[in-house]
């Protein structure tokens, strides 16, 4: 199969602007999650990582909503001196997302006008035409794995060869509607969140966006590689996850295959780790059914929360980081193990030659993904 | 390239008819979605309580795939992991949406919240039906019969799947369309080559 490269990437979060940044508060222990007053969003207080209410993305952005402004201002950076041309036809852009403009639900009536100015294709032309992609973007609405589904796309189209180069783009903006049905699940975190641990309750949600430039041009053939990916289905609930983590172990399983690599060959593990107790739960299950419970395992939503359809993205490119650098990160908020199954959770920052990054991810409708990452 | 996976199967519901393989099966001019819909859940006796919970598009997509797949054969014929969804639409899951935020101002509903993501349809047939395989959920502004050509066709020419149930499943309020196809590598009688044009042909059937 034709290798597909990492180009190039951006995270834009309420912790840094750039992928740089962000990497550098990571190593820092610097978390966005933070409380929040009650108001606009929720009645009660809460913990988020969220962006200031009157933070700048770009100039001149008032046309674009957050969502869009978020998604521009991410593409914007990562193609910064990446040499990628996005007028080209052989460049397609993949944007992942979960909720996208929802918020006008909040503050618009209710009208033919506004669920047309709502619609996921109306931000995706808007995002196009500012860059001036010439092919009809993708959009990936796919629950809490929609990152790694677009990457996984981004990878299928590059090698059936229609395209040489996606732009894949992911973000979500954390408003009263997608607060209020989190919590009308008893699932949001009391404190900062705290995954694989014993006493870990709930999430914290979190805004970003971020962005990856996959290339199957050889010339860029000395850069990390996209080496495989895999998504699966639980059919089993569609809001709790796999009893026995099987369905997710199958996408790792097949991820691996298709990156052709055994499980042994894995450094790290960047998990979803949302930190409620079965999500959590169920994935050291799947890792252990891989056979790979002794590899450091990671989960970064005590740095950014949960950024639905921006944490895939979020994730894989501290993953690519942590390949280049050759340094896990830590997990923020971990401190005593607390799933059923022995799991190697990284707990503080590692400097060790690292190869090879598996990426997982699950989300509401039973799905769950897998990517593999390769020097 | 000639095509090298057959569509073995195909089913429409719009226009208050549900169309099996070409043909009207079933006709209600029920005055708006939610009642069409549970017509024809009775009409097909699927007995599945869970339906009533879902939403309109679950509802909708559930019942395609109930048409889609009667007499397939096809969980016997392949293993669970062989078997995924890959579906489109234009309308994300706003329906669920809207419903969801009127009932949250007064109180939130975990049971509406959870359909707010479009992918649940494909929970639901997977559950409904043990589907493991891979999924998808896109959104495009019309129907795009050649990347689902190019995503399906992908899946099945590197063995990741034996068998997908592909295509689009739209509903906003009392507008709905559903149109699905059964993808394999196996012809059967009555199938037709998986090309953009067969795709197609079979979409614009259902104006």
């Amino acid at each position: 199969m034709m290798p597909v490269f990492i180009v190039a990437d951006n995270i834009l979060s309420p912790i840094g602007n750039t992928t740089a940044d962000n990497f550098e508060r990571l190593t820092q222990n610097i978390s966005g999650v933070k409380q929040h007053a009650a108001g606009n969003k929720s009645d009660v207080p809460f913990y988020a990582s969220l962006f200031e209410d009157d933070h700048q993305f770009f100039d001149n952005a008032a046309r674009y909503t957050k969502f869009e402004q978020l998604l521009i201002a991410s593409i914007s950076d990562a193609l910064k001196n990446s040499g990628i041309d996005c007028t080209d036809n052989k460049t397609v852009l993949i944007i992942s997302t979960t909720k996208g403009n929802i918020s006008m639900l909040e503050t618009d009536a209710d009208d033919p006008a506004l669920n047309q100015r709502i619609a996921l294709p109306t931000s995706a032309k808007l995002v196009a035409e500012k860059f001036g992609f010439v092919n009809q973007p993708l959009i990936v609405s796919h629950a809490c794995i929609s990152g790694l589904v677009a990457l996984i796309t981004g990878l299928r189209l590059l090698q059936t060869g229609q395209y040489q180069n996606a732009v894949v783009v992911g973000a979500d903006v954390i408003t009263r509607f997608v607060l209020s049905g989190f919590q009308s699940f008893q699932a949001i975190s009391a404190g900062p969140c705290k995954p694989f641990d014993a006493d870990r309750d709930g999430i914290n949600l979190g805004e970003g966006a971020g962005t990856v430039i996959l290339s199957s041009n050889p010339k860029y053939t000395h850069n990390i590689k996209l080496a495989g990916g895999s998504v699966s289905n639980d059919a089993n609930h569609i809001s709790g996850p796999s009893k026995t983590g099987e369905e997710l172990f199958y996408a790792i399983d097949t991820a691996l295959k298709a990156a052709g690599i055994t499980p042994d060959a894995i450094d790290f593990i960047s998990a979803h780790g949302t930190a409620t107790v079965y999500n959590d739960e169920m994935e050291a299950k799947a890792i252990n059914l891989a056979g790979m419970q002794n590899i450091p395992v990671n989960s970064l939503k005590g740095y950014y929360g949960h950024t639905l359809g921006a944490s895939g993205l979020i994730e894989a490119i501290i993953a690519i980081h942590s390949l280049k650098q050759n340094t896990i990160i830590p997990t923020r908020g971990f401190n005593q193990l607390g799933v059923t199954q022995p799991l190697h959770v990284a707990n503080h920052l590692q400097q060790i030659p690292l190869s090879n990054c598996l990426k997982t991810a699950s989300g509401f409708g039973g799905c769950n993904a897998a990517i593999v990452l390769s020097k | 390239m000639a095509a090298t996976q057959h569509i073995t199967a195909h089913c429409i519901i719009g226009n208050n008819v549900v169309y099996s393989n070409g043909k009207a099966v079933f006709e209600n001019k029920a005055a708006d979605a939610g009642a069409f819909l549970l017509s024809v859940y009775q009409f097909l006796e699927v007995k599945y309580p869970k339906f009533y919970k879902m939403d309109n598009l679950c509802k909708l997509g559930l019942l395609a795939s109930e048409v889609l797949l009667n007499g397939s054969g096809i969980s016997e014929r392949y293993k669970e992991n062989e078997i995924g969804i890959v579906l489109t639409n234009s309308n994300s899951s706003l329906d669920a949406d809207i419903k969801y935020f009127d009932q949250a101002k007064t109180a939130a509903s975990p049971a509406l919240f959870v359909y707010t993501l479009p992918n649940i349809v494909i929970g639901e047939i997977s559950i409904k039906n043990k589907f493991k395989g891979e999924n998808g959920f896109f959104v495009f502004e019309q129907f795009d019969a050649a990347f689902v050509e190019q995503y399906v066709a992908y899946l099945l020419n590197n063995n990741i799947l034996q068998a997908c149930i592909c295509g689009w499943v739209d509903l906003l309020k009392d507008d709905y369309q559903a149109v699905l196809y059964l993808v394999e590598q196996q012809e059967n009688q009555g199938s037709v080559p998986f090309t953009v044009e067969n795709i197609n042909k079979i979409y614009l059937s259902a104006r």
